[in-house]
């Protein structure tokens, strides 16, 4: 019983949603609002569960002094001083009318001069070893690799000076050959030749999963086993 | 012998260029245009261009949904996407609704406000021709839902005052009452999904632009299923570019992304030189060990 409710449910919502795709008027129209409704509910409480997991692993991980435990207190110290800058509406100069991340707000000021700055640097770093790796991994070793490499290159130097005047001077019948519009076509063509190939092979696993999910084949969600 | 044992050594040595040196490097290109303030123009690429003449042909008073789908980490990129369509909107007259499927996003949101239209845009009413709606959690879900029904999700502002007191929301009913949709993302949920989910089943024009890793995934979107993208800072600065030739007033306020090209085109340089240096010295040694075999 607790394995075939589940079951029913899952094939029961997974064909009305199918038929509401095919058939977008009511009732199917309306039960498919309605079960977006409730997923839009349910995703309000990942955040709960989320924030609930985190302090359930760090917290563990501190009291068994696991390694790096240090950090972890760095986590959830950090975790409810947002929290409560923001549930709190600590410095709002309206007050609890005002807006929680409003002029003078603490939350404001730990997410603009510590959070933001912090995410900032993080991502940054990657241009250092964007440029380290490309030095080693683009090399011209196969015809594969090479046709990869030339590629790179054009899409990299497009937007630079060195990319105009490589490549300016051509006559108008070899237009077509300039890094900008070479750039335009690898994008257009290649690329999107590439990544339609790789969408479709996708949406077809998407598909084969989610019949394997509603049919009740998968039962890997409901745990166990 | 002993010169072609130097060549040699200097060769691999040009081969095996310590990360440290090549840190040092990246770190100088960057700070250099940034200390003397060098700034690029590039012209709209056609993908760019398209988006442009979509916004510029809605007639004043259309309603334009800008979703702020990303955060601080890729702000340097995203911001000026917004900064530009939010001027271009306001030039032209059009009706801005700003919400977020980010949790970062309404900050971001906050942030284009308080540089932007508050600055720029004094007579601009709130309510009347802005709204910030903020964020809602659920992706595509949340997507899904406001096609059919947007007032169920959204029945209130930011700040928790009812939309109904706003004239502006006066007849918004689902996303088809949108003229366009402008999603500045930077992953899931975010572009795709605004095309998935509401473009397509709603047959409503979507646009946007994205961080410019994630650009080449959209390409097979364009033109059908997108008016156009702006792909990275660069997408953002060909932006800047058309605005400036259209309005030419814009021609001597900041420019964000154009300013911000200059850093990425010097360290664009930077790379490609070192993928030449790379490629050259390993030619180099393939030949001589050849010669040696």
């Amino acid at each position: 019983m607790k394995r075939t409710i589940p079951l029913l449910i899952t094939f029961a919502v997974g064909l009305i949603l199918i038929i509401a795709m095919f058939i977008p008027h009511d009732p199917f129209f309306d039960m498919d609002r309605n079960f977006s409704i409730f997923y839009d509910v349910i995703a309000v409480f990942a955040f709960i569960l989320g924030g609930g997991n985190l302090l359930r692993v760090h917290l563990n991980k501190v009291y068994l002094k696991r390694r790096d435990w240090k950090y972890s207190i760095v986590t959830v110290g950090g975790f409810f001083l947002m929290l409560l800058a923001g549930l709190l509406k600590i410095g709002v100069t309206e007050g609890w009318s005002g807006n929680f991340q409003g002029t003078g707000s603490l939350f404001k000021y730990l997410y603009d001069c510590t959070f933001q700055p912090l995410q900032s640097t993080m991502f940054s770093l990657l241009a250092f070893f964007v440029a380290s790796a490309s030095y080693r991994a683009f090399r011209a070793k196969t015809i594969e690799a090479s046709i990869l490499l030339v590629a790179a290159f054009v899409i990299l130097v497009r937007p630079t000076p060195l990319g105009y005047y490589l490549t300016f001077w051509l006559p108008d019948p070899l237009k077509f050959l300039t890094i900008s519009n070479l750039s335009t076509w690898i994008l257009a063509v290649p690329n999107m030749v590439g990544q339609r190939a790789i969408m479709i092979g996708i949406a077809l696993g998407i598909v084969s999963t989610s019949l394997r999910l509603i049919l009740g084949i998968e039962r890997g969600y409901l745990g166990g086993e | 012998m002993a010169d072609e044992q130097v060549k040699l050594t200097l060769v691999e040595k040009l081969g095996r260029v310590d990360r440290r040196i090549i840190f040092l490097l990246m770190g100088v290109a960057v700070l250099i245009p940034l200390l003397i303030h060098y700034t690029t123009t590039i012209p709209a690429s056609p993908i760019v261009q398209d988006l442009f003449d979509k916004v510029e042909s809605l007639p004043p008073g259309s309603k334009v949904l800008i979703s702020f789908d990303y955060g601080p980490a890729t702000a340097p990129e995203n911001q000026p996407m917004a900064t530009s369509i939010t001027r271009h909107c306001f030039e032209k007259g059009l009706r801005i609704y700003m919400i977020s499927l980010w949790a970062t996003g309404p900050r971001q949101a906050t942030q284009l406000i308080e540089d932007i239209i508050t600055p720029e845009f004094p007579g601009k009413v709130y309510g009347t021709d802005w709204v910030d709606l903020g964020f809602k959690a659920g992706g595509q879900g949340l997507i899904n839902t406001l096609l059919s029904d947007f007032t169920a999700m959204y029945t209130t502002d930011v700040n928790g005052r009812a939309v109904t007191e706003f004239p502006m929301m006066a007849g918004i009913k689902s996303l088809r009452a949108f003229d366009l949709i402008y999603c500045v993302g930077s992953g899931q949920p975010g572009n795709k999904e605004w095309i998935q989910f509401a473009g397509d089943p709603g047959r409503i024009p979507v646009g946007g632009g994205t961080t410019a890793v994630m650009a080449p995934q959209l390409y097979p979107y364009y033109p059908k299923q997108t008016v156009g993208l702006l792909g990275g800072l660069q997408g953002a600065a060909e932006y800047e570019a058309a605005l400036m030739v259209k309005y030419p007033k814009y021609r001597t306020m900041s420019r964000v992304a154009s300013e911000k090209m200059g850093p990425q085109v010097s360290a664009h340089l930077v790379i490609a030189a070192f993928i030449i240096l790379g490629n050259v010295t390993y030619l180099i040694e393939r030949r001589r060990q050849k010669k040696r075999q």
